[in-house]
C-alpha cells in the first residue's frame, strides 16, 4: 500500500489551521435574524400564560413564537436513521418545560441586543409542578414528565411513559443463576458514572434562509446533515423535499452535534418570515441546553472460580436520559451489547436496564455512547476481582478474554444459534506491549516514593465498534471531471478528525494515484450522496467501503473506455493509475486525461464516467484497546497526577497513522477528563451549576503529561484495506484504569466518577477507622 | 463612539458600544478569525494582541482599543502558515476552530521567550484549550516550530 | 452568553479626583478594572469609569516598600523582576497559576483586590506580607483590615507591602491545573514572626492567627508543626461548595500549613 498506512497531513489543515473563514458563523453573508431563546427558569412547570405582545412590538424584533405557534407534531432531536429508536416526545416548542433551560419561546430580531431587550419583554406565568431530580427515584415517581398522549414510539423500546420510564433493555446468555452457584468468587459492586459535556470548541450553530426557489436552506455545524433535512422537515410539517442542508467545516463535535439541538428554531423563525436568521448557541447554552452523557448506576455481579476463570457476567442499569428521550434505549443497550463480549469464558451474561426521564438537560450520544459507562463498571469489577483472588489483572484478562476467531452470541452479526464471529482481533497482543511501555512488571502495584507520595499502575481493557451493523448507510460517487481530476463525493461529515483525508486515501490508493488528483466538498443534502452521518465510529468502516466500491466502479468504467480508445479488449489492459497501458505493450496507453478529454467530447454520445459504491455493514466489528495508567497520589492531600498513559489499540489497519494517533490521544485525554474533572451538577432547584468552563473543568494542559499511543494491528477482513473504527474506543479505558491505578497506590476504590482528591482522601481515612 | 484603531497595521474606524467586546467589533468588522469560545476568559479561542501582547479579546471593551493597537492571526498570516505547516505534519491540528487563538499565543510565545523550556512552553500555552487533540500533538509541534529538542 | 450588562455612558477620566466625582454621581456608576468578570453580571451601569489613562499600572520600588498600581495586571506581577525578587517571589507565583497569559494580561490587581475576591490566590499571598491598600478617601489600610471590613465607594490606587526580610511560600490546591484553587494558603516568616493566610476557604482569605502566633513562639519541631497546622485547620472557618466540603478544606488547610511552614523554615 503506498497511500493507506501513510501519515499522510490532512487535505484542508492549512485551510483550518490559518484561521481562514470556514466555520457556519464565518459564512453568514447576509444580514440575517439573530434568534435567541427564552429558557425555562424551572425544573418542570407548566406554561399558564404567556404575554409577548409587548416583545413584538418592540422595534427590530421580527417575530415572538411560543407553544401555540409551532407544529402540533412531536418528534426527536436524536440524529439517527429512521425509523429512529428514540421517542418523538418533543415539540417544537411545548406548554410542557422539563428542565430548567428548556425552551418557552423563539426570538428573532434585527440584533443581538433587540432579541435580548424583547425577550426579557415576555411574560410568562407558569404552574410549577414538583420535579424529578434524582434518577433514582424516577421510576414511579408521582411527576410524570411526559403526560402527554401523543408521545410517539417508531417501535417498542421499553418504554413505560407513566413510570417515567423511556426504555428497558435485557441481553441474556446462559443460565446465570447455575452460572453464579457455581462461582465460588464473587464481586458484587455499584459504580455510578456522571453526566460528561461535549465540550466541542464550536458551540452549536445554524444559519437558515429561504433559496430563490423558496426551499429552506440550513447551513449547519452537524455531524448528519441528512438526519437534520428529514428531522427539520418532520417537526416543521413541511415535505423533506423543501429542505437543503448544507455542512461546512465544523469546529468538533463528539456525539453532540449528532442531535440536532438548533436547527429547527431559525428554521421556524425563517419559514415564518420569509428572511434569514441564526441561531449560535453560547456556552452556556452549549453546557446548559443542549445534551450530555447519560449519567449512569451500573450494578455489577462476576462469578469466577479461584483459578480466576470468569463465570458469570451480570450488570444492571440505570440510565438517565433527562427531559427528553434521545438516545435513551441505545445508549442504554450499548453499554452491554460492547462490553457482555469481553469477557468470553463466562457461560451466563445478562444485562438490564431502564433509561428513564428526569427533569434535568437531556442526554444525547457522546463518544463512547454507553461502553464508556459499561466499561468503567466492568473493568472496575474485574480488577477488584484480580485484587480478591490476589491475581495479576492483567493475567485474570489474558485468562478470559476473547480472541480471534471465536464467536460469541452477544456480538454484533449474531443471530438465533449462531454467534457472531470475532474475525480480528489482537488485544492479546495489546495488553502485553502496553505492559511493556509502562513497566508493569515493575511497577504492579505501587512504589512508595516519598512520604507522602506514592505511584502506582492500573489497567483496563475495552472495545467498541465501526458503525452500526444493519443500519448504517453510505453511498460514494466519484467522477472524473473533464480535466483529469476526481471529484469524491461523500455524505460523511468531516469533523476534524480527518475522514474526508483518510477516504481520499482509500480512493487514491484503489484509483492508484496521487491525493492531489481528488477533490473534496462539504456535504450538502441536494448534492452529497446519501451517508446517515458521522457517528458510531463509523466513518472509515462504513464510508470507507463505499469509497472502495465506487473507485472499484469508476475504475472498471474507465477500463471499458480506454478499451475502446485503444481497440484492445479488457483482459489485455493495466489499470496504472495516471494510464491505461495494454499489457506487454509499453508505449501503447492512454493517460487519464486523454480519458477525461475523450469522455468530454464527442457531443454528447460518450457516458460521462462515475462511479458509485454504497454500504452497510452486517457486522459492527470492534476494535479493541488496552489501556494503562500510571499515577502519583499525595497522601496528604489525595492530589492525583497522572504520569503517564498508555493505550495500544488494535484498530485494524492503520489507515493515517498521524492522524490515528492524534484522535488517540484527544480521545484518552477526554477520557481522563470523565476520569478526574469533568462533573455535571445541578443544585437543588435542578439548576445546572456547571454551565460555563470556568465551573466545568475539560483537561488543561498542565493536567497531561505523557501519553504514549501504540498499534498492535490485526487486519479486519470486512474492513476497508482490513481497517476497523478508532473514533469512540479511545475514550474508555482511562476512567477503569485510573481508579485502579488510585486504589493500587491508596487502597481506595471510588467507584463513582470523577475520581477527586477528596473521594481519595476520605477513602482513605474512611478505611484507617 | 467612534475609535481609531489599527487593525495589522491598518487604521481603521470603527463603530463600536460602550458594552460592546472586542471579540463582537472584530467579527463585525470581518475578522472572522477572531473566535468565541467560552465568554467566561477560560479557553484563549478568542486571542488576539493588544499592543504585541496576547490579550482575551472576550473581555477586552472594545472602546479601549481606541488608539490601541490590534494584531489578529489575519494580519500573521505568514508567520501562521509557517507554524500551521508543522502542526498539520504533525497531524495536530484537527478541528482548527481553537488554531487562531492558539496561533497568536504561539507567535507572541516566540518574540518573548528565547530557547524556552518544555515547561515554559506549557506554561506559555496553558491558557489555550483544545478539546480534540489531546494537546500532546500540538506539543510535539510547537517543539519543532521553536527548534526546542 | 446573554449579555445581560450594559454601559449606558463611558467616561476616561484623566485625573484620580475626576474618576471619583463622576464614581459618586450615581450608585450604580462603576470603575472598570480588566473587565474579566464584567460580562458576567446583569448591571446597568449609568456610567462606567475607565481607570486606564491614570497610569495606575505601575510596579515601583524604593527602599522601604514596593508599591503596585491598581491596573497592574497580573501578568506584569508575574513577570516583575522586582516582584519575583522579593518575599521568596510568592506574588508571581500565586498568580502564574491563574488560567492562561491572555487572561492575566486582563486581570487587575486593584479590581482584583477591591472585589475581595473568596477565591483570589492572589489576594491570600499578599496577606501573608506586610502589605497595605492604598484608598484614594480612605488612605492607607492595612490588607487585614481591608479583607474584613471593605470600604465605602472609593477607588483603590495602589498596594503598597513593606520590603523586609521575609521568608515566603505559596501552596494551592486545585484538582484540574486549570480551576480555582480548592484552598489555598501563604506563610511568610520575618525573623520569628509568622504570618499563616489561608484562602478560597472558599471565603476569602483570613490570617491563622492563633497558629501564626503560637509557631512564633514555641520550639520549630516536627510536633509543632504538626500542632500549629492543626490549631490553623481548627480556628479559622471553612464552607462547603461544588469544589470541595467543608470537612475536606480543613484537611487540606492542615496539609497546606505543614508545607508552607517547612518551606519557610528550609
Amino acid at each position: 500500500m503506498k497511500i493507506v498506512n501513510q501519515s499522510i497531513t490532512k487535505i484542508d489543515g492549512m485551510d483550518i489551521a490559518t484561521g481562514k473563514p470556514v466555520y457556519t458563523d464565518d459564512l453568514v453573508n447576509v444580514k440575517a435574524l439573530v434568534v435567541k431563546i427564552l429558557r425555562s427558569p424551572h425544573a418542570f412547570a407548566k406554561i399558564k400564560s404567556i404575554d409577548v405582545e409587548k416583545a413584538k412590538k418592540r422595534s427590530g424584533v421580527a417575530c415572538v413564537l411560543t407553544h401555540q405557534d409551532v407544529p402540533n407534531q412531536r418528534f426527536t432531536m436524536a440524529g439517527q436513521s429512521y425509523p429512529e429508536p428514540s421517542p418523538y416526545d418533543r415539540l417544537v416548542l411545548d406548554e410542557y418545560v422539563r428542565y430548567v433551560g428548556d425552551e418557552v419561546a423563539i426570538i428573532a430580531a434585527v440584533d443581538e441586543r433587540t432579541a435580548i431587550e424583547a425577550m426579557k419583554m415576555i411574560k410568562v406565568e407558569y404552574e410549577i409542578l414538583e420535579p424529578v431530580l434524582n434518577f433514582e427515584e424516577a421510576i414511579g415517581h408521582p411527576s410524570v414528565i411526559h403526560p402527554e398522549e401523543n408521545l410517539e414510539v417508531n417501535f417498542d423500546i421499553g418504554m413505560k411513559r407513566e413510570k417515567n420510564i423511556a426504555a428497558t433493555v435485557l441481553i441474556e446468555n446462559g443460565d446465570m443463576e447455575e452460572a453464579l452457584k457455581n462461582s465460588p468468587v464473587i464481586v458484587e459492586e455499584t459504580y455510578y458514572t456522571q453526566a460528561q459535556a461535549h465540550g466541542m470548541m464550536e458551540t452549536q450553530r445554524a444559519f437558515t434562509y429561504l433559496d430563490v426557489s423558496g426551499r429552506l436552506t440550513i447551513v449547519t455545524s452537524t455531524q448528519i446533515p441528512f438526519h437534520v433535512r428529514r428531522i427539520v422537515a418532520n417537526a416543521l410539517e413541511i415535505p423533506k423535499s423543501k429542505v437543503r442542508v448544507i455542512k461546512p467545516k465544523i469546529g468538533g463535535g463528539f456525539g453532540g452535534k449528532q442531535n440536532a439541538s438548533v436547527e429547527v428554531f431559525p428554521a421556524i423563525v425563517t419559514l415564518k418570515t420569509g428572511k434569514p436568521a441564526k441561531i449560535i448557541y453560547d456556552r452556556k447554552e452549549n453546557l446548559g441546553c443542549t445534551s450530555s452523557r447519560h449519567a449512569m448506576k451500573i450494578k455489577v455481579k462476576l462469578g469466577a472460580d479461584h483459578e480466576g476463570n470468569i463465570k458469570a457476567v451480570d450488570m444492571e442499569a440505570l440510565s438517565d436520559t433527562g427531559a427528553y428521550g434521545e438516545h435513551a434505549s441505545t445508549v442504554l443497550g450499548v453499554a452491554g451489547y460492547k462490553t457482555l463480549p469481553l469477557y468470553n469464558t463466562a457461560k451466563a451474561v445478562r444485562y438490564s436496564g431502564e433509561a428513564v426521564y428526569t427533569n434535568k438537560m437531556p442526554a444525547g450520544a457522546l463518544r463512547g455512547y454507553g461502553v464508556t459507562q459499561g466499561i468503567f463498571a466492568l473493568e472496575s469489577a474485574i480488577n477488584q476481582l484480580a485484587d480478591q483472588l490476589n491475581m495479576d489483572p492483567a493475567e485474570v484478562r489474558e485468562k478470559n478474554l476473547i480472541k480471534q476467531g471465536e464467536t460469541n452470541p452477544i456480538l454484533s452479526g449474531s443471530k438465533a444459534g449462531e454467534p457472531g464471529k470475532l474475525d480480528s482481533c489482537t488485544l492479546d497482543r495489546c495488553i502485553e506491549k502496553g505492559k511493556e511501555l509502562i513497566g508493569w512488571k515493575e511497577k504492579y502495584p505501587s512504589q512508595r516514593v516519598s512520604d507522602t507520595k506514592v505511584r502506582a499502575v492500573g489497567m483496563a481493557i475495552t472495545m467498541q465498534g465501526s458503525g452500526i451493523a444493519g443500519i448504517d448507510t453510505a453511498a460514494v460517487t466519484i467522477k472524473l471531471n473533464d480535466d483529469g481530476l476526481y471529484s469524491l463525493l461523500i455524505g460523511a461529515t468531516e469533523m476534524g478528525m480527518g475522514s474526508d483525508t483518510i477516504l481520499t486515501q482509500m480512493a487514491a490508493e484503489t484509483l492508484e494515484i496521487g491525493m492531489d488528483k481528488f477533490i473534496v466538498h462539504g456535504i450538502d443534502t441536494d448534492l452529497s450522496p446519501y451517508d446517515t452521518g458521522s457517528y458510531a465510529s463509523s466513518t472509515t468502516y462504513v464510508t470507507g467501503n463505499a469509497v472502495i466500491k465506487a473507485a472499484e466502479d469508476l475504475k472498471g468504467k474507465m477500463m471499458r473506455q480506454a478499451s475502446g480508445m485503444l481497440g484492445v479488449p479488457l483482459k489485455g489492459l493495466r489499470f496504472k493509475g495516471d494510464t491505461i497501458g495494454v499489457i506487454n505493450h509499453p508505449d501503447k496507453q492512454v493517460s487519464l486525461n486523454e480519458i477525461a478529454a475523450d469522455v468530454g467530447a464527442g457531443e454528447g454520445k460518450q457516458e460521462q464516467l462515475m462511479g458509485s459504491g454504497t454500504f452497510g455493514g452486517d457486522k459492527s466489528p470492534p476494535p479493541f484497546i488496552a489501556g494503562f495508567a500510571e499515577v502519583e497520589v499525595d497522601l496528604e492531600t489525595g492530589k492525583i497526577v497522572l504520569i503517564d498513559y498508555v493505550a495500544v489499540i488494535d484498530c485494524g489497519t492503520v489507515i493515517n497513522p498521524n492522524l490515528a494517533r492524534i484522535q488517540a490521544e484527544g480521545g484518552l485525554v477526554q477520557g481522563i477528563g470523565m476520569a478526574m474533572y469533568e462533573d455535571v451538577l445541578y443544585d437543588k432547584a435542578g439548576r445546572m451549576m456547571t454551565n460555563s468552563f470556568m465551573q466545568y473543568k475539560i483537561p488543561c494542559r498542565k493536567d497531561i503529561n505523557k501519553i504514549t499511543v501504540a498499534f498492535e494491528p490485526s487486519y479486519e477482513p470486512t474492513g476497508p484495506f482490513g481497517a476497523k473504527s478508532i473514533g469512540e474506543v479511545v475514550i474508555n479505558t482511562p476512567p477503569p484504569a485510573i481508579a485502579h491505578a488510585v486504589f493500587n497506590a491508596t487502597g481506595v476504590y471510588v467507584r463513582n466518577l470523577p475520581i477527586t482528591p477528596e473521594k481519595v482522601v476520605k477513602g482513605m481515612m474512611e478505611s484507617s477507622k | 463612539m467612534k475609535i481609531n484603531v489599527t487593525v495589522n497595521d491598518e487604521q481603521l474606524e470603527m463603530e463600536v458600544g460602550y458594552d460592546e467586546f472586542l471579540v463582537e467589533a472584530l467579527r463585525r468588522y470581518g475578522f472572522n478569525s477572531v473566535k468565541r469560545g467560552c465568554d467566561t476568559g477560560c479557553c484563549g479561542l478568542c486571542t488576539i494582541w493588544i499592543n504585541d501582547q496576547p490579550t482575551l479579546s472576550c473581555s477586552s471593551l472594545a472602546v479601549r482599543a481606541n488608539n490601541q493597537k490590534i494584531t489578529t492571526i489575519e494580519g500573521l498570516q505568514e508567520e501562521a502558515t509557517d507554524f500551521a505547516k508543522v502542526l498539520v505534519k504533525e497531524g495536530a491540528e484537527q478541528c482548527g476552530f481553537c488554531s487562531p487563538g492558539f496561533i497568536m499565543t504561539i507567535l507572541a510565545m516566540k518574540r518573548e521567550l528565547k530557547n524556552p523550556t518544555e515547561e515554559e512552553i506549557i506554561h506559555y500555552l496553558t491558557g489555550n484549550l483544545c478539546r480534540c487533540t489531546g494537546y500532546l500533538g500540538q506539543l510535539r509541534a510547537v517543539k519543532k516550530y521553536m527548534g526546542v529538542v | 452568553m446573554i449579555k445581560l450588562f450594559q454601559i449606558k455612558n463611558y467616561a476616561i477620566p484623566n485625573t484620580i479626583e475626576e474618576a471619583y466625582q463622576l464614581l459618586n454621581e450615581k450608585r450604580a456608576n462603576t470603575l472598570l478594572g480588566g473587565c474579566g468578570f464584567l460580562k458576567m453580571g446583569k448591571k446597568t451601569i449609568p456610567t462606567a469609569i475607565d481607570l486606564s489613562h491614570l497610569g495606575l499600572d505601575k510596579i515601583k520600588e524604593d527602599e522601604n516598600a514596593i508599591e503596585i498600581g491598581a491596573m497592574t495586571s497580573f501578568r506584569a506581577v508575574e513577570v516583575s523582576s522586582i516582584l519575583n525578587d522579593h518575599f521568596d517571589g510568592i506574588l508571581p507565583r500565586a498568580v502564574k497559576e491563574i488560567l492562561g497569559v491572555q487572561f492575566r494580561n486582563v486581570v487587575t490587581v486593584g479590581a482584583t483586590v477591591y472585589s475581595r475576591y473568596g477565591f483570589s490566590d492572589f489576594i491570600t499571598a499578599l496577606l501573608a506580607l506586610d502589605a497595605y491598600v492604598i484608598l484614594y478617601k480612605g488612605g492607607k489600610i492595612p490588607l487585614a483590615a481591608f479583607l474584613a471590613q471593605g470600604c465605602q465607594k472609593d477607588i483603590l490606587i495602589k498596594i503598597v507591602i513593606l520590603k523586609k526580610n521575609t521568608r515566603a511560600a505559596f501552596h494551592a490546591m486545585r484538582n484540574s491545573q486549570g480551576d480555582y484553587a480548592i484552598l489555598n494558603v501563604a506563610v511568610s516568616k520575618e525573623n520569628n514572626e509568622f504570618k499563616i493566610a489561608v484562602g478560597a476557604r472558599p471565603q476569602r482569605a483570613m490570617i491563622a492567627r492563633e497558629a501564626s502566633k503560637l509557631l512564633g513562639e514555641g520550639q520549630l519541631s516536627e510536633a509543632m508543626i504538626e500542632e500549629v497546622s492543626i490549631l490553623a485547620a481548627k480556628e479559622l472557618t471553612f464552607g462547603s461548595n461544588m469544589r470541595g466540603t467543608k470537612e475536606y478544606r480543613q484537611i487540606l488547610c492542615k496539609a497546606l500549613v505543614k508545607r508552607g511552614i517547612k518551606e519557610v523554615l528550609s
